[in-house]
């Protein structure tokens, strides 16, 4: 079973594989970089103690971004 | 070989051009700064790169044999694609577009061997650019705990041969054989190249045409310079004139029409390339345990115990700061005292003796004293970057500042300018987006540092005599002001993020690293090197303006020998008559304006200048003085300190500049006059509105 949603919403410690991420966006493409790609493995690690940011776990580094850009990006639940 | 064409006789790098040069190149956090140390040991040269606050350090290093060879440290960067000042510098460095730096002749490419994968991307980004590199695969220790195991063989091939250095840098582990590395005469340059998808390639062709036309390239018949300038969005481009600036918008956009997107399919590209890599060289374990980082993140990004341990960790250094820099600061005001009195007892009576003690040591003393409270800052801030906590401390605050505009980043140079501004400002480095970074050195002044202590102690005093009103009432205006410190801190940066400054609302990323033991020789030299450069900065203005001010509270001399009389006549006095129309409706009188003059260099010397005017021997502690200011009345026999005067002085300090120190560092630190200049401004303006307020509004309430 799947079901689509985006990055924020994924719950502390569940997996998600990406679906899709802004292109032509200079900012987006240096999550790219980071490794955040169509198809990447990542894991939400936890939300910070005041909501935002988050934190992600992605091709072995830990990665902090805001939910604005969390909103974004968007996920399929494995 | 060496450019010895270099122009800049001041950068250190055409001083000494002997020997072949290596750049140290990586992500940020992958050890580099720790290998750089232990390469070059104590020899290294630390300063700017023209034209941009990006720290520049080179080094000497002698290699097995006695060989010497010259090293330059690059800023850490995660991609060529530019998108921080630091990594626009070392994309300009490795394409030989800085006629400061010349090219290096290899590089030396450090990766975190736990994070392969990801460190991949800017190594083999450098690796096309055809320079004969190395790979010094840092942190093995922290690879073997993940049960991560590396086939150097097959890494080494699949990038034609080049050589793949196990390290931990930290141990001095792998050190002997890198420098053997180092050695070798020939060294092979990869073949590796990512392939261009040919719709881009044909793109990045015509822009290679325009832009050679244009002369912004310096390279021949390479697409990756037209690349690498193309993507980079920044427009603040070194070396670049604004025609040729034209001619880089105008491929940019016909790039990005052509093929939308076309960046994004290059990082694709590179990192299904670098998967096909990792495939062949790295076995990963099947089950993940968790590390020590995620152990210890548990508690301290814990909602309730990562507050615990936050406030007990700040707690902690400004217990440091208040209580262990008072006995160092004792012994420096002693030694400036015992300085003082050592000139007047060997030299003649004279103009010349009071500037040594008056001007001179005086002057110079009174930013010293300060020493080791920024020593204590510089040390913390060194630590907590170094261990990895000072991303945790702006992952928790970012949402606190994205209120105002600001990163979690700008939180701790922010409260470490609670202390002392200096090493506030230049904290602010660790902040990557130059808006952010200029924003936070703009309003850091405003925190309420421990040289407005001494005012707001001395008004209070005045404001209300402790035998009379409870101490609660006192520690209350303190706080006031803290507040109002803090406050004002807010809503400059809501206000210049919102109207002063344009720029790409460049989303906060945060990269978390992995918690490591600090190395303490290296943050004692992180120590050392800022100090070093803040007394070298600061002293220098500090003793000039000193003498300056000197002058202006001596000359022209008085015949009388009581000093408040022989000030009143001074330049200063006369300057303070001058200007008392305008603090009049402050509720200052003259003599309070020649504290404000006095004061402008550091805000502490308005206690002492006030000692001065009204002849009280400050020595005695402050009670003399206040309960003189409590007496001092007007011609027409109402008091000069009400309350409202009192508090109207306090409002005054809260927001003005007066300290020279911070704007030789802010001036330092956005690299040139234009901006300490327009901190100046805005403070001082808002300083005269609110005392003015103050004032005004406490007489409208019927206040005397």
């Amino acid at each position: 079973m799947s079901s689509s949603s985006c990055l924020s919403d994924l719950e502390q410690g569940a997996f998600a594989v990406i679906g899709s991420i802004p292109s032509g966006d200079a900012s987006m493409t240096r999550l790219r970089e980071l490794g955040l790609l169509p198809g990447t493995r990542i894991q939400l690690i936890r939300r910070a103690p005041l909501g935002d940011p988050i934190e992600i776990s992605v091709r072995g580094s830990l990665i902090s971004i805001r939910k604005k850009e969390a909103d974004l990006i968007k996920i399929n639940l494995s | 070989m060496p450019d010895k064409s270099s122009e800049d006789s001041n950068t250190p790098s055409s001083k000494s051009s002997e020997g072949m040069i290596f750049a140290l190149v990586g992500n940020p956090n992958c050890g580099k700064t720790t290998l750089f140390n232990t390469l070059t040991g104590l020899k290294q040269k630390v300063g700017n790169y023209p034209g941009v606050t990006v720290e520049r350090k080179e080094g000497e290093c002698f290699l097995t044999h006695g060989e010497k060879v010259r090293i330059i440290d690059l800023p850490g960067a995660y991609s060529l694609n530019a998108r921080s000042p630091d990594e626009a510098v070392l994309r300009d460095v490795l394409l030989g577009r800085r006629k400061d730096t010349p090219k290096p002749e290899r590089v030396i490419i450090v990766l975190d061997a736990s994070n392969l994968e990801r460190h991949l991307y800017l190594t083999t980004q450098i690796l096309e650019l055809g320079i004969p590199c190395i790979l010094a695969l840092n942190m093995m220790d922290v690879a073997r705990e993940r049960d991560l195991v590396i086939d150097f063989q097959a890494l080494s091939e699949s990038f034609g041969g080049i050589p793949v250095i196990p390290m931990e840098a930290s141990k001095r582990k792998g050190i002997t054989e890198l420098k053997q590395s180092m050695a070798q005469a020939e060294m092979p340059t990869s073949e590796f190249r990512v392939p261009f998808p040919e719709e881009i390639k044909s793109g990045l062709k015509s822009s290679w045409n325009a832009l050679k036309t244009s002369g912004v390239l310096v390279n021949e018949g390479s697409l990756l310079e037209p690349l690498y300038l193309l993507s980079d969005h920044d427009p603040t481009h070194y070396g670049i004139k604004n025609k040729q600036m034209d001619a880089i918008h105008d491929c940019q956009n016909k790039l990005a029409n052509q093929f939308p997107g076309w960046e994004d399919k290059l990082v694709a590209a590179r990192y299904d390339a670098i998967h096909d890599i990792t495939q062949k060289a790295i076995r990963r374990p099947d089950e993940i345990e968790s590390t020590f980082t995620d152990k210890l993140d548990a508690v301290f990004l814990h909602p309730v115990w990562g507050w615990a341990a936050l406030l007990l960790i700040l707690g902690l250094l400004f217990g440091l700061i208040f209580k262990v820099a008072d006995g160092p600061m004792g012994w420096i005001e002693s030694l400036f005292a015992w300085a003082g009195d050592w000139v007047t007892g060997r030299m003649n009576e004279g103009d010349l003796r009071d500037l040594i003690v008056d001007g001179v040591i005086a002057g110079v003393g009174g930013v010293v004293i300060f020493l080791p409270q920024i020593l204590i800052l510089f040390f913390f801030i060194g630590m907590m970057e170094d261990t990895g906590y000072m991303a945790r401390i702006a992952f928790m605050m970012d949402r606190l500042m994205s209120r105002v505009g600001l990163n979690g980043k700008s939180f701790l140079p922010l409260l470490s300018s609670h202390a002392c501004a200096v090493p506030g400002v230049m904290a602010t480095r660790t902040i990557d987006n130059p808006k952010d970074r200029l924003i936070t050195i703009l309003v850091s002044p405003l925190a309420g540092c421990s040289a407005r202590l001494p005012v707001y102690l001395l008004m209070i005093a005045v404001l209300v005599p402790s035998d009379e009103i409870p101490i609660l009432t006192k520690v209350f205006f303190l706080l006031l002001m803290y507040g109002l410190g803090i406050g004002g801190a807010f809503f400059f940066a809501w206000v210049f993020h919102k109207r002063l400054l344009k720029g790409d609302g460049a989303p906060m990323i945060l990269e978390l690293p992995a918690y490591k033991k600090p190395a303490f020789t290296a943050v004692l030299w992180h120590v050392w090197e800022r100090t070093r450069i803040f007394v070298r900065r600061a002293g220098t203005v500090i003793l000039g303006i000193s003498i300056l001010l000197w002058f202006a509270v001596t000359y022209p001399k008085s015949d009388n020998p009581d000093p408040s009389v022989a000030m009143e006549y001074s330049l200063a006095g006369k300057v303070g008559k001058m200007i008392e129309p305008v603090i009049q409706p402050m509720g200052y009188d003259w003599k309070i304006g020649i504290g404000l003059i006095a004061s402008f260099a550091a805000r502490e010397v308005f206690v002492s200048t006030m000692s001065i005017i009204y002849s009280v021997e400050e020595s005695e502690g402050i009670e003399p003085l206040r309960d003189r200011l409590r007496s001092e009345r007007k011609a027409d026999g109402t008091p000069v300190y009400t309350a409202r005067v009192c508090l109207s002085l306090m409002v005054f300090y809260v927001f003005a500049m007066q300290c020279l120190s911070t704007v030789a560092v802010v001036k330092r630190e956005t690299n040139g006059w234009k901006w300490p200049l327009f901190q100046i401004a805005y403070m001082t303006i808002t300083a005269c509105v609110g005392a003015l307020l103050v004032y005004q509004i406490g007489g409208m309430l019927g206040y005397s």
